[in-house]
């Protein structure tokens, strides 16, 4: 087999991007169906309010956090790409992109336990 | 010549795109020696029905760029020892075009395709008018010398990884073409133009892997031009007109 270049950093980040996104993608309806509870059945809601109290619960959150935060950012990246002069710290912006959506998932996970 | 007993192994592929396999040479090692050379020597000394393609030899015809272990370059002016790993080489044909035979791609989809992206000058004068007066620091023109370079070798179509997933795409050296033209104050097909590389196959279809940008032989940066491509086009959608 021909082998070929792999691995390059901004196609690593734009994979990020679009695993983020599905990834929310399937939540958001489930989240938008929790949060309709609060309406149609409250006592659903708080049984289900009590589960999030467990460690394991928290930790995906904070996954969830991070998702988000690493779709925003580097959504926020590729606009800066598409409509912002160009700028030749790219690999900068996907590096700072990915380090603060972990600083967010961080702090989120730290104040919630 | 340090080098001169010193061998290089070189896998090179032979065969088709499906029916192939990479056959081993040794070939020997001489200073300043380019991947062309490798190549011309195999052919010249141990392989003669090896197919390759080249014309200039001095980075100016875009017809000899292969892919070399693994990444694709412009073998006339890739420096053997710059691109060695552990005394090895791995030449193989561009990705993401048809392979015609061993180490020649079927370039035809890479020139349709820029004519498709409408890569052609649609003058606004004859050659009996007074040529036009365009200013080198105007805005726009800068903007197309920035991307006019271009040598067509499809060094940025084989690194693309948006053409290895959506072959419609017109890819980095279309719409880099396209681009220019788009700057061109002579040309008259700018919206037709933006109607083609804004459609299918066009700029948007871009996910900015940058790819292009890091092996262009000739440091242009197609990713720039489609991202002003991509900005003309929203300017378009919303704005309306040039």
């Amino acid at each position: 087999m021909m082998r070929y270049r792999k691995g390059d950093d901004l196609r690593i980040a734009s994979l990020i991007h679009r695993f983020s996104g599905v990834v929310l993608a399937v939540f958001l309806p489930v989240h938008f169906y929790v949060l309709g509870l609060a309406l149609s059945d409250a006592a659903q809601l708080d049984g289900f309010l009590k589960w999030t109290d467990l460690a394991i619960v928290k930790i995906a959150e904070a996954g969830l956090v991070l998702l988000l935060a690493l779709h925003m950012f580097g959504g926020l990246r590729l606009l800066a790409i598409e409509f912002l002069p160009w700028s030749p710290r790219q690999k900068t912006f996907a590096a700072a992109a990915i380090a603060i959506s972990f600083f967010v998932s961080a702090s989120f996970f730290l104040s919630a336990v | 010549m340090e080098n001169i007993n010193r061998k290089l192994k070189v896998r090179v592929w032979r065969g088709t795109q499906g029916d192939g396999t990479f056959s081993t040479y040794e070939v020997p090692a001489q200073e300043s020696q380019t991947i062309l050379d490798v190549v011309t020597w195999i052919q010249q000394y141990a392989e003669p029905t090896l197919a390759y393609r080249f014309a200039c030899r001095v980075g100016m015809c875009g017809s000899c760029a292969m892919n070399v272990n693994g990444i694709p370059r412009w073998t006339c002016r890739t420096h053997v020892q710059k691109v060695l790993e552990d005394g090895e080489l791995e030449i193989a044909p561009l990705r993401n075009l048809p392979v015609v035979k061993d180490l020649v791609t079927d370039m035809s989809e890479f020139f349709d395709k820029w004519v498709g992206a409408e890569g052609r000058f649609h003058p606004s004068a004859t050659r009996d008018d007074e040529i036009a007066a365009i200013s080198p620091a105007d805005p726009k023109r800068a903007n197309a010398n920035a991307a006019i370079e271009c040598i067509n070798c499809a060094v940025c179509y084989s690194a693309c990884d948006t053409i290895a997933q959506n072959p419609a795409y017109f890819g980095p050296a279309a719409l880099n073409r396209a681009w220019t033209l788009q700057n061109d104050e002579r040309d008259t097909a700018f919206k037709s133009r933006l109607e083609t590389i804004s459609g299918r196959g066009g700029c948007t279809n871009c996910h900015s892997h940058q790819s292009c940008m890091t092996y262009c032989p000739n440091e242009l940066n197609p990713t720039e031009s489609i991202a002003g491509l991509k900005r003309m086009t929203t300017r378009s959608f919303l704005f309306g007109g040039r």
